[in-house]
């Protein structure tokens, strides 16, 4: 659905997927927040699921990806207060925060900004500090495009990814490049590819976000993840006195262990099945 | 097989998709002969009816062997994914209903496989397709045949049986100043002499029978897409597409470019085609194909040498006319295959005997190793006569068209010794000669 968020430049359209069904304000909210250089496709599996199971759900497109417009935004920071006054557009006091990657420091930052907003924080696919190689930010300025090439072999763990992702017969390799593609041939205002890993780069409030953390928090990590290593999540993890799962993954984790991530994600956020 | 290595072709070739069996260890990649997949439980399949989960549910719409083969073709095209299909022409027509119906129109390359054509120009008519048909050379006629109710262009990357070579770089441009995605046939070149993706074309097909699976045991056919056509751009330019950009009642209200951003054309072709239409591919034969592709870069290098020695056999033989293969200078497109064919113009070409419809018959009957049949792209090497079998529903005009003479012979170079292949044309061509 579309929403109109407020900004300091004047109201902005933004789309959020809502799962399959109309969103009800009413319902027990669920957002959820993509990485860099994506959009809310990566997330339609698992939110259809919570919105067809009691929930309302928000699969937002960040300013300047997919369907919402704009530039991207330059920092954490100030995604995590968009993020925060697109939830006031959708009605929404608290949610479920669940964000992959970049969208988990998202995620994390806006549960520190507005605690009493955050029911759950899930971090999936995450590692703090998000430092970016500083050659790969050096080809993402000069050559977008094989910065993509490198970003996907390193974000998948499996030449065969099963069931695959949104279902079977799709080449999970092809398919994140294609949308890593879409995403920066989108971009309104240059490079997406740039902005987005500068600001998982700049990012350094990450453990004085965490001590303002209020609600449970979870880390749902890729055993096989060679962009944020697990290994580099143990202190966000002890400042967050996070629940840690670990899955048979690397970075793509709702593509390549879909299943097993639903699983999580619903341990996390104490969603039984239904009797 | 684990990453972070970006793997080559013929790694790709033969591990994409594939893990050893998590149930058995079975290296190979297993036979799933089943119809339909149990339910974990009643939300379990809920789930998977509604696109919560990934999954099987019934082989008609999905199978893990079936899936290991359209991953693996993805994979070797640069695509994001496949939907393998009860034939070559299932897949043509699955492409095309995906986003066409009753008003629509296509513009396609004059030359067309025979079945690709009758489809074209006798069958969909019927459900009120239409299509213009376009030398594949002519560009200005490319551009000046889309209408407002176009849906795609369409062309062959090597045109049958003359081997024109599609300019698809050219083809697909046109096709995107109007909004339009390009749809080609890549059976003669398979990813390994071309991947038509990396020049721009947007969805491509192959009839799994031929070179994809080389043993000439099986039909079948897939649906590739590149995941790269934007459906929403084009629909707010041009109102086309609906059908992947609007909620389609069919579906749950699904908006599928809504569902996956690059996935949407794949997702409807598969949740309305395959459902509905039916034309899914046998797991047997999944497997059967999996078996060759293994294979297809040592093939596919066999074939292009094989074919090379014996076109330049009959190129410098007195009792041939002319041979229309893309390699040689003589071929029109010649310089077009330089650019977009450097591994190698395929193995599929035709020849012009000098004589009589008579001497023509002499010659296949004289042949011994080349079997006379309709089939291209086997371990075998074939030959047919196009006019009067797979293009005999065309008159003499239309055949010119599309570059098919009266005594045009056309050739499958199979993985045989190329100097027998060599002695057996001699023979028939001897045996033509004796005629006289």
């Amino acid at each position: 659905m579309k929403l109109t968020v407020a900004s300091a430049a004047g109201p902005r359209e933004a789309y959020a997927y809502t799962g399959g069904k109309p969103f009800d304000a009413g319902l027990p909210c669920v957002v959820f927040v993509h990485g860099a250089l994506h959009d809310h496709s990566g997330w339609t599996l698992a939110a259809r699921w919570f919105a067809h199971h009691g929930h309302a759900v928000l699969a937002v497109d960040l300013p300047g990806h997919g369907r919402s417009g704009g530039a991207p935004l330059e920092s954490v920071e100030a995604i995590a207060d968009w993020l925060l006054r697109l939830l006031d557009a959708a009605g929404v006091g608290a949610a479920s925060l669940v964000g992959h990657s970049m969208g988990s420091l998202i995620a994390l930052e806006a549960a520190a900004r507005a605690p009493e907003r955050a029911r759950h924080l899930v971090m999936v696919g995450t590692a703090y500090p998000m430092a970016v190689a500083p050659a790969l930010l050096d080809s993402a300025a000069r050559d977008p495009l094989a910065a993509i090439d490198s970003v996907n072999v390193f974000s998948h763990s499996t030449i065969a990814g099963k069931p695959s992702y949104p279902g079977p017969g799709t080449w999970l390799h092809g398919a994140n490049r294609a949308l890593m593609r879409r995403v920066q041939a989108g971009g309104q205002a240059g490079n997406v590819f740039l902005v987005d890993f500068r600001a998982c780069d700049r990012y350094g409030a990450g453990i004085e976000a965490a001590a303002k953390v209020a609600c449970p928090a979870t880390l749902i990590l890729g055993a096989r993840d060679q962009m944020t290593l697990p290994s580099r999540s143990g202190e966000l993890a002890r400042a967050l006195k996070a629940a840690v799962v670990t899955l048979a993954a690397g970075h793509a984790l709702m593509t390549e262990a879909p299943d097993a991530l639903l699983g999580a994600l619903r341990d996390a956020l104490g969603v039984g099945l239904p009797a | 097989m684990p990453g972070p290595a970006n793997p080559g072709f013929d790694t790709l070739a033969v591990h994409a998709g594939a893990a050893p069996d998590p149930a058995t260890g079975a290296r190979a990649v297993p036979i799933h002969l089943t119809t339909s997949f149990v339910f974990e439980s009643s939300d379990h399949a809920a789930s998977l009816f509604n696109m919560e989960r990934s999954g099987h549910v019934y082989s008609r719409l999905s199978n893990p062997t079936n899936a290991v083969f359209e991953e693996r073709i993805a994979a070797l095209e640069g695509g994001s994914g496949a939907i393998a299909t009860a034939s070559g022409q299932a897949a043509l027509h699955l492409a095309i209903a995906t986003i066409a119906g009753a008003g629509s129109h296509v513009v396609a390359s004059s030359a067309l496989y025979g079945g690709s054509h009758n489809l074209l120009q006798y069958t969909l008519p019927r459900f009120g397709i239409t299509t213009t048909f376009v030398a594949p050379g002519d560009h200005a006629g490319w551009r000046a045949a889309v209408r407002p109710q176009t849906r795609l262009l369409f062309g062959e990357t090597l045109g049958n049986p003359g081997l024109d070579v599609l300019d698809v770089p050219t083809v697909a441009q046109i096709a995107h100043d109007h909004h339009l995605p390009l749809l080609v046939d890549s059976t003669f070149t398979t990813p390994w002499l071309m991947r038509p993706f990396e020049h721009g074309a947007d969805l491509l097909y192959h009839s799994a029978t031929k070179f994809l699976s080389g043993h000439g045991t099986v039909i079948g056919g897939v649906l590739v897409d590149s995941g790269s056509f934007d459906w929403d751009a084009a629909h707010a330019a041009s109102g086309r597409f609906a059908e992947l950009t609007e909620p389609y009642d069919g579906f749950h209200g699904m908006v599928f470019s809504e569902e996956s951003t690059i996935g949407a054309f794949l997702l409807r072709a598969r949740r309305e085609g395959l459902r509905d239409f039916g034309a899914s591919m046998s797991p047997h034969t999944a497997w059967l194909v999996l078996q060759g592709l293994e294979t297809l870069p040592l093939r596919m290098a066999r074939h292009v040498e094989n074919t090379r020695k014996i076109v330049a056999f009959l190129a410098g033989h007195e009792r041939v006319e002319r041979v229309a293969y893309p390699e040689l200078e003589t071929h029109p497109d010649h310089a077009l295959a330089k650019r977009l064919l450097p591994r190698g113009a395929g193995a599929v070409f035709s020849f012009d005997l000098r004589g009589s419809r008579e001497q023509g018959r002499a010659f296949i009957e004289a042949l011994r190793i080349f079997s006379h049949l309709a089939n291209v792209g086997d371990c075998r090497s074939l030959v047919i006569h196009p006019a009067s079998t797979t293009h005999f529903r065309m008159d003499d005009a239309a055949l010119a068209r599309a570059g098919i003479g009266p005594g045009t012979i056309r050739l499958s170079i199979g993985l045989e010794d190329a100097d027998d292949l060599i002695e057996d044309l001699k023979r028939a061509l001897k045996a033509a000669a004796a005629l006289r």
